[in-house]
């Protein structure tokens, strides 16, 4: 499991900016999910995304990940123009995401979700040519990051849907972190977790940063995202409002920024107009 | 038969709960039952022969399921399976009746029920239009277009290849044709390809959930598309096995195919809904409905009960499929 010390990552030194959205807008009909936001993550950092429900958080997320295509706006990463067709390219890419309602197939079992569009073969001819799964490094490799995981899970040949809530959840944050080589995304990963559950999943977001990768983590619990974050990015109305360092501002102040009943006055990264 | 039964075994009998945990015991012992009511009633229906005839009798059906069970997997439907099917009769049988090679017809057949494959996988995946409204409007389109061409009137096809599959072989005294063995070869062959290669994983995936197979990077309407164009593949495979049956193109075959091959499907196991099931199911749920129809028409009764009863039972199966699977 993570190593729980305190940062003392010095390979990567915070700063360099990985991905970045500048003016995305979203309409779904009549509604504007996104309107006009930006968007940073920098190197080996942990950012909170924090709104309201309807901010657009997920809009936002679905919108770096390649899973919608957002009506206008740039996305770079490492500097980059990209254009994402779709989550595949965003996965190749090495960006991993927990969606908010988990994309996992519930009648599949629980090796299969984790492996689900990443198959291993196996190899030589068999692989090769017949094209046939290796079932049972898949399950081994699912047996060992899930015991990572700590969770407590039936078989890893149940199917998904017999598992709690939580497990569900835990299956599709170990999918994350198995596959994420660049960055990974996680939509509300906590939102069905005990205090237990939820205590491993932030290790395991230690964990991943420990490996130099940056974390972008969506949520409503306010003392989690101060236990864990380097920068809270504020979202309110489908714009950022405000990005803040838990250091320097209160819980308070981010829930005022938050509901709009403060302002954010001083830039909140060089690039925010 | 769901694994919530299963549990209820405890650890005491593992093998016991893993036996009733299973999908396809419950359509096997479904076969059981008619077989015993009707070996019963009628001693000639375990005769070796009647065994042998109702296996050359489910040869259609049953590679016909095979094809619909892909297509139910995916949580979609082919109306249009008996359709494609005698197009594939037809054009094999005009095609070598004007002189072709009857091996090239054939295989023009084949490619021709293909490329309905590919209308049909096109305008799903493609316009996201319904499974059920495009099968049915190839339904439509295909047998129109055949009376059409074939003047109204069946014809006979005496081409030894085309033939063929009516050939029999013995097989430990028992007789089976060559259709039967490429029909369980097939089985055999999509089998494999379900249950041991990532198509096959992709397949259960998109019927399941097409959203999260999406947001994982399936590539979801090229599998739609392949699952459409290797079941219409299927068909057309079918149609070379129902000229051996009967060495006649019929524009009017097969109408009871749609009924029989989803109940087969839907018997056998395999949901509606998608994403559950299998092809070990389909089987026994192809000989089911082999044996019912064998059974009644042993028993001298008129093949429109046969509807009427099969009608009966693909209902009951999708309303177990409903109480055990469907509710969320
Ligand atoms: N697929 C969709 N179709 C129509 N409207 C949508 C869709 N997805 C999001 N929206 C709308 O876009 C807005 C932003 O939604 P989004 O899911 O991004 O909010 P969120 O910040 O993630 O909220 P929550 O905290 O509840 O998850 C909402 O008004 C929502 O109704
Ligand atoms: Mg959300």
């Amino acid at each position: 499991m993570a190593p729980v010390e305190p940062r003392v990552q010095a390979a990567t030194t915070p700063g360099g900016v990985i991905l970045e959205a500048r003016n995305l807008v979203k309409h779904y009909g009549h509604v504007t999910a996104l309107d006009g936001v930006d968007f940073e993550l920098r190197s080996g950092e942990i950012l909170a995304v924090v709104g309201d429900n309807g901010a657009g958080k997920s809009s936002l997320i679905k919108a770096l990940t390649g899973a919608i295509v957002p009506d206008s706006g740039d996305i770079l990463l490492d500097g980059q123009p990209i254009h994402f067709k779709g989550p595949l390219d965003a996965r190749k890419l090495g960006i991993e995401t927990v969606y908010q309602d988990l994309a996992v197939a519930a009648a599949l079992d629980i090796a299969s979700n984790l492996f689900l569009g990443r198959e291993r073969r196996r190899p030589g001819f068999l692989g090769d040519v017949l094209r046939m799964l290796d079932k049972k490094g898949m399950r081994a490799e699912a047996e060992r990051s899930m015991a990572e995981l700590k969770f407590h899970l039936p078989s890893i040949g149940s199917a998904v849907e017999s598992l709690s809530g939580g497990q569900r959840q835990g299956v599709a944050v170990a999918r994350a972190a198995l596959f994420a080589k660049k960055l990974a995304i996680m939509d509300e990963p906590t939102a069905a977790l005990g205090v237990r559950e939820t205590g491993q999943v932030l290790d395991l977001i230690r964990a991943i940063r420990q490996r130099g990768l940056p974390v972008v983590l969506i949520s409503h619990n306010m003392p989690n995202v101060f236990e864990i974050a380097d920068r809270i990015h504020i979202m309110r109305l489908g714009r950022r409002a405000a990005v803040v360092s838990p250091k320097t501002h209160t819980m308070a102040d981010v829930v005022a920024i938050m509901t709009g009943a403060a302002k954010f006055e001083e830039a909140a990264s060089p690039q925010a107009g | 038969m769901n694994s919530a039964s299963a549990l209820s075994f405890g650890r005491t009998s593992r093998i016991a709960a893993k036996f009733v945990g299973t999908p396809s015991v419950g359509p096997l012992l479904v076969l059981l039952a008619f077989g015993v009511i009707f070996s019963l009633t009628n001693p000639r229906f375990l005769a070796t022969q009647n065994l042998s005839i109702i296996l050359q009798q489910t040869v259609i059906i049953g590679t016909l399921a095979i094809g619909q069970t892909l297509i139910i997997l995916t949580a979609g439907i082919d109306l249009a399976v008996g359709a494609i099917c005698v197009l594939g009769t037809i054009l094999a049988g005009k095609l070598a009746n004007s002189g072709y090679d009857p091996v090239a017809a054939m295989v023009l057949a084949v490619l021709a029920c293909s490329a309905a494959g590919v209308a049909a996988g096109s305008l799903i995946s493609g316009l996201r239009l319904p499974p059920f409204i495009v099968t049915l409007g190839i339904l439509g389109i295909i047998t129109a277009a055949l009376r059409l061409i074939s003047a109204g009137g069946a014809f006979s096809v005496t081409d030894e290849f085309l033939g063929w599959t009516g050939n029999t072989v013995r097989l430990n005294g028992f007789i089976v044709t060559y259709g039967v063995i490429i029909m369980l070869l097939l089985y055999g062959m999509v089998w494999f390809l379900l249950n041991q290669t990532q198509w096959g994983r992709h397949v259960y995936a998109v019927g399941n959930n097409p959203e999260a197979a999406r947001l994982v990077g399936i590539p979801v309407g090229r599998l739609l598309l392949s699952v459409y164009v290797l079941a219409a593949f299927i068909y057309g495979i079918a149609a070379w096995l129902a000229l051996g049956r009967i060495p006649n193109a019929d524009p009017n075959a097969l109408q009871t195919a749609n009924l029989d091959s989803i109940t087969a499907v839907v018997i056998g196991g395999t949901s509606l809904f998608g994403g559950r099931g299998g092809l070990i199911g389909t089987l026994i749920g192809a000989l089911i409905v082999g044996v019912l129809r064998n059974g009644l028409t042993l028993a001298g009764i008129d093949p429109l009960w046969q509807d009427l009863i099969t009608g009966i039972l693909v209902i009951v199966a999708v309303a177990l499929d409903q109480l055990t699977r469907g509710r969320r």
